[in-house]
């Protein structure tokens, strides 16, 4: 006979089955926001006004929540790519030698994020950049929009005049931050398998940032386009052949309901490694997980670190023909929306691999733990980053790295699930 | 002789039925059309709702349950008295002691990749040493070395090489234009059976979690095989004779005869999986094809022939129920006594190669043994050794619908423990 007073009061304004499942089976309580609750799983929306001046409130000890406060300076398009930027110059300022750059006055190590400006800010900045190459392809998108809601593409000047500075029309472009977008080059050889183009999604769980502590699930996935790739120019406005998001491909002629053009990381790997060599797919690994890391850095200092914050995030990621990895955005709130059986398993493992770590021992939470839990507790999770760990030894040991040893069929290689895995030093 | 009798006047039916000759040469406008949509013939979604497939394993099966020799007298076979299998032809087949012999490099004291290589293994205990020896192999392009050498696994990055040097295939200048001759046929004339492997690729390919993202490579390769008249030549080491068809009126005038389709072969149910496996190593079509086309007229033939050869389907079916019913008589009587006769569900693994149904990189350690031991007899062995992990659950349906339930999920197996478990430590 369990003591009711001991269990775990929940809330969400979320309803989706991975989640109320999760939190069904492991015996927990569900309450109504105005009352009493441990673990809240809130939109975006909600996050807002918990830690808003106007209508926020304290939380107490016993309360966790699954957002950080200000969680967009990573997963706003624009805000990310200031931050990274931020972090660039700070590190060259600092004579680091992670910012060190080629010939070409490229960053060797910290050129993950495409060329990228803000409209209507940078216009004139953008169409320097644009004039250097006036072949090129640029994507447009909404700074406050997700599942590639409002995105197009663009290969010609005119098509955007209306974010220009000096135009006419620029007084009735609100500067409000929804209407505000970013520009980036388009990745226009990106790696096809099966003549398809497709992106990666991958999760990564983040319990403090300060100290860094990041996980990454072992079961990402890529997301293939249904229709063949092609960088005619004629195609630039179909966006079943561009865009590779779920919630896009879904309305094409050929979107599959048994598999939904998804691929596990590992038949990525598999096909690489068997394709291309054991070496390249290894640093192809090696250099996704870096990005990852870095792009955490970059806005840890801005961060709110609250302590009763964790948070889930998804990270789209292109490759290109030359095995590069790019960062294309962070999502906040990964669609938990499974369109597929198979999806409906991962979402579901991840959501409850996602609270094993944040809740310890599914009991009453408190926010003043060590946040560090055991090995076994991590599921599909394995550690990305672990700064406490990282610290404790020699001081450029964060850089270092067991080479190779990366997701995948194989598995975690890594024998201390403290040590960082997966960064190279180069 | 009757089976292939049967299967032509199938095709011949489908053809009046639908008013479609078997074979036409296409307008020009189509030709032009069919040439610029070679690489996506996917996104073409003909009208397929009226073809069916000639046959499906399961037809397959009811004939080569019904085959009974009467040059054998079940007195030469005195075990064979006792057989309660299907199948009803005394072939010889071996018994486990003779596997053991002829697979001893699968034995527990020799390194296997698929079983040494797991992330516990320390990489030093034998995948180091193994991987160095097939670069060695390769180096010396040693194709009896790499025969031998695959017993044991290949690595990934050196398994697209080393087949190709098991299979005697180099991708030369003429390879390469006899493949582009055989595309040229595709673009020229139209075949009913090009209709066939579009539904196939359809129904199977397409659908599947691992190769949905090749299905227009499926196209490419098989287009053009069923055009491939130097596939004939198989026909002399096969029992089996290819199917002729008739120019229209001359019906019974050999001079008036022409194999159909064009490679002798019609295909069935689930034939484009023999080839979606290979799209994870090469992604030259070209190569990619010959590599299908050795493997064909090498190995796969044998599974959809009737023939007394000891890697053909009957005597495969027969290695299956001797090894079940000699070591496993309990679970055989058991699910024989429920109307589950364990070769009708084992039938379709057998017959796919195991295609569709293992995980890719399990199918891929399976098809590395194929190739060293140049026999198909693993199908059957892996088969026994299936049921024998599910024994437990095996015992307790009662019905054959439930029995394939327990096995209708093989994606979770690792198949050289099975084998070396169920051929050396039982």
């Amino acid at each position: 006979f369990r003591i009711m007073a001991g269990k775990v009061k929940w809330v969400t304004d979320i309803e989706k089955s991975v989640l109320i499942n999760n939190f069904e089976k492991r015996g927990w309580i569900q309450v109504a926001e105005n009352e009493d609750w441990n673990f809240y799983w809130m939109s975006v929306q909600t996050i807002r006004n918990v830690f808003s001046v106007e209508t926020g409130y304290r939380l107490s000890d016993d309360q966790i929540v699954n957002h950080f406060p200000n969680h967009y300076e990573l997963t706003r398009k624009d805000l990310m790519v200031k931050n990274i930027k931020r972090y660039r110059k700070e590190l060259e300022k600092e004579g680091s030698p992670l910012a060190e750059k080629d010939e070409n006055g490229k960053y060797i190590y910290l050129d993950f994020v495409p060329v990228t400006f803000m409209l209507p800010a940078d216009y004139n900045l953008f169409v320097e950049e644009f004039r250097k190459n006036p072949s090129s392809t640029w994507i447009m998108k909404p700074c406050g929009k997700a599942q590639g809601k409002g995105i197009f593409l663009i290969n010609k000047l005119s098509q955007i005049k209306k974010w220009s500075r000096d135009s006419k029309t620029s007084s009735f472009v609100s500067q409000s931050s929804k209407e505000a977008y970013v520009i980036s080059l388009y990745i226009n050889n990106p790696l096809l398998i099966g003549g398809k183009k497709f992106d990666l999604r991958l999760y990564v769980l983040v319990s403090t940032y300060r100290p860094l502590r990041c996980y990454m699930y072992k079961l990402g996935f890529c997301r293939f386009c249904t229709v063949k790739y092609t960088p005619s120019t004629s195609e630039l406005d179909n966006m079943f052949v561009h865009l590779t998001n779920v919630a896009i491909q879904k309305h094409g002629d050929d979107y599959n309901h048994i598999h939904g053009g998804k691929w596990t990381v590992s038949n990525l790997r598999l096909y690489l490694e068997s394709t291309r060599g054991k070496e390249v797919t290894n640093k192809l690994f090696d250099e996704i997980h870096w990005i990852i890391v870095q792009s955490l850095k970059a806005v840890a200092p801005v961060i709110n670190n609250d302590k009763h914050c964790f948070e889930c995030y998804g990270y789209d990621i292109i490759i290109d023909d030359k095995l590069k990895p790019w960062l294309i955005e962070v999502n906040a709130s990964p669609s938990l929306t499974s369109s597929t059986a198979n999806d409906r398993i991962l979402k579901y493992n991840l959501i409850n691999d996602t609270l094993n770590i944040a809740v310890p021992n599914g009991e009453i939470p408190d926010c003043k733990w060590n946040k560090s839990p055991p090995k076994d507790v991590l599921g599909n999770y394995e550690v990305l980053y672990d700064e406490e760990m990282a610290q404790s030894d020699v001081p450029d040991r964060d850089l270092r790295s067991r080479s190779g040893q990366s997701t995948g069929i194989k598995g975690n290689r890594a024998r201390d699930s403290g040590k960082p895995i997966l960064t190279t030093w180069k | 002789g009757s089976w292939e009798k049967r299967i032509l006047k199938s095709l011949n039916s489908m053809c009046a039925e639908l008013s479609i000759p078997l074979a036409q040469k296409r307008p020009v406008s189509e030709q032009k059309e069919l040439l610029n949509k070679w690489n996506e013939m996917g996104t073409d979604e003909p009208d397929l709702s009226l073809f069916r497939p000639v046959y499906a394993p399961k037809d397959f099966l009811e004939v080569l349950m019904n085959l009974r020799n009467p040059n054998y007298e079940n007195g030469e076979q005195p075990s064979f008295r006792n057989h309660l299998g299907l199948i009803q032809v005394p072939l010889k087949v071996k018994d486990i002691p003779e596997l053991k012999e002829d697979f001893s490099e699968l034995g527990l004291n020799i390194g296997q990749l698929g079983i040494d290589d797991s992330a516990q293994v320390p990489p030093e205990f034998f995948e180091n040493e193994h991987v160095r020896v097939g670069q060695k192999v390769l180096a010396e392009q040693d194709s009896a070395a790499a025969q031998q050498y695959v017993r044991q696994g290949c690595p990934t990055a050196l398994r697209a090489d080393l087949w190709a040097l098991i299979l005697n295939i180099s991708n030369q200048a003429e390879d390469i234009l006899y493949y582009e001759q055989l595309k040229s046929n595709v673009i020229q004339h139209d075949l009913l059976v090009d209709s066939l492997i579009y539904k196939d690729v359809k129904l199977t390919a397409s659908n599947d979690d691992y190769y949905f993202v090749f299905e227009d490579y499926l196209y490419q390769v098989l287009l053009c095989f069923s055009r491939d008249t130097s596939v004939l030549e198989h026909f002399t080491y096969s029992s089996a004779t290819p199917p002729k068809s008739y120019i229209r009126g001359k019906l019974g005038m050999e001079e008036y005869a022409v194999f159909y389709p064009p490679n002798g072969v019609i295909p069935f149910h689930g034939f484009s999986m023999y080839v979606a496996p290979l799209c994870f190593l090469y992604h030259e079509p070209s190569k990619l094809y010959q590599i299908f086309r050795e493997m064909y007229v090498r190995f796969f033939f044998r599974l959809h022939s009737i023939s007394s050869h000891p890697s053909g389907i009957v005597s495969l079916c027969l290695l299956f129920e001797t090894l079940l019913q000699t070591h496993l008589p309990q679970l055989f009587y058991h699910l024989r006594e429920i109307g589950a006769q364990p070769l009708r569900i084992s039938f379709k693994w057998m017959v796919r190669a195991f295609s569709g149904y293992l995980a890719t990189d399990q199918l891929l350690l399976l098809w590395d043994r194929i190739l060293g031991y140049n026999s198909l007899e693993i199908l059957a062995v892996l088969a026994a050794a299936v049921f024998a992990f599910r024994a437990v659950n095996l015992m307790e349906v009662t019905s054959l619908a439930a029995a394939e339930a327990v096995l209708a999920d093989l994606s979770t197996l690792k198949v050289m423990p099975l084998l070396q478990i169920f051929l050396f430590a039982t």
